[in-house]
């Protein structure tokens, strides 16, 4: 991963979000300090400000215990409003397994993530391919680029009607789609039964994006794959050419 | 007053729950059963002073906003008939 440069020329400040329930903000809030070394904040549920950052990422768990619906208590936490006003202001926001079910509940990109088609919760390391660059979320990847990543989660069937997904697909809104090692998009590959493979997709505006898997639990060679910190360091590339520009 | 508020997967969304029981129901003998949907209730205590109608708008509201997801599920609502209750 040569592209990786070692220092990023701004700082740019992450915040991450806390819900009762969640449980990968530790992991997240560890990668973007110790692992890309930029400034971050956890940000408390209650919050109903989360102006002074530059990237928001709603992490993976289990927010107000997944009651009613996965994320379906969660977006009516205060500081929700708050990052829905954020995101229409353009700013970055990046939702992670319970995060990325959190976005859809709130309305920040389409669909649903429903019980997985096996009924079984799932946890180990899967392969997904990176369908664009065209993100600032994948800015550091190559189209094609297949990522070893982490999955674990009992909600991750990406469902939408005929109507979005052809509407995602015709706009190039699915970033991630689950696929073997050589990247080939097979049924056998699909580990929960989303349609169409999806494993991450992004709304309109191209500054919202949420996906099942969980590149930060896969950014340091130590826990087996560092594939997954390109996510971390694109966002940050994108940050900093943002603040150049400005 | 109380009402009662049934989630339910639209009929065009696949449900799995649905068909691991109705595949455990066959197994066990159950041989007339031809589909199994699952999906939520809840009931719901109103405050005594709604009329039936405003009542009726405030479930309805919450159903539509909150119980169900309109991705993937529909919703029926029923008032209690006894508005006394």
């Amino acid at each position: 991963m040569a592209r990786f440069s070692k220092e990023l020329e701004h700082a740019m400040k992450f915040g991450v979000v806390v819900f009762p329930g969640s449980n990968c903000d530790h992991d997240t809030y560890h990668v973007i300090s110790k692992v890309i070394g930029q400034p971050v904040d956890f940000i408390w549920h209650r919050e109903s400000a989360v102006g002074e950052y530059d990237a928001i990422i709603l992490p993976g768990g289990f927010s107000y215990g997944d009651y009613l619906r996965t994320g379906a208590i969660a977006r009516f936490s205060p500081v929700m409003g708050a990052v829905k006003a954020f995101a229409s202001r353009g700013g970055l926001v990046l939702g992670i397994c319970n995060g990325f079910q959190i976005l859809c509940e709130a309305g920040l990109l389409p669909g649903a993530l429903m019980r997985n088609a096996s009924l079984k919760f799932i946890c180990g390391h899967i392969n997904i391919r990176v369908e664009t660059d065209d993100t600032p979320f994948t800015s550091r990847c190559r189209k094609g680029d297949v990522l070893s990543v982490p999955i674990a989660h009992g909600d991750g069937n990406y469902f939408c009607d005929s109507a979005t997904l052809a509407e995602l697909q015709r706009e190039n809104r699915v970033i991630f789609r689950y696929s073997d090692a050589n990247g080939a998009i097979t049924e056998a590959a699909n580990p929960n039964g989303s349609l169409d493979n999806i494993a991450g997709i992004c709304n309109r505006p191209r500054n919202v994006l949420g996906l099942m898997p969980h590149p930060e639990r896969a950014s340091e060679e130590l826990l087996g794959s560092s594939d997954g910190r390109v996510v971390f360091y694109s966002l940050a590339d994108t940050l900093a050419e943002l603040a150049k520009a400005s | 007053m109380k009402a009662r508020i049934y989630v339910t997967l639209k009929p065009s969304v696949l449900d799995p729950q649905g068909k691991a029981i109705h595949h455990a129901v066959e197994t066990i003998g159950f041989r007339a059963i031809q589909d199994v949907r699952q999906g939520k209730y809840f009931e719901v205590t109103l405050d005594g002073a709604l009329s039936r109608d405003e009542a009726r708008a405030e479930v309805e509201r919450m159903a539509r906003d909150v119980l169900a997801n309109p991705v993937i599920e529909e919703y029926r609502v029923e008032l209690d008939s006894n508005s006394d209750a």
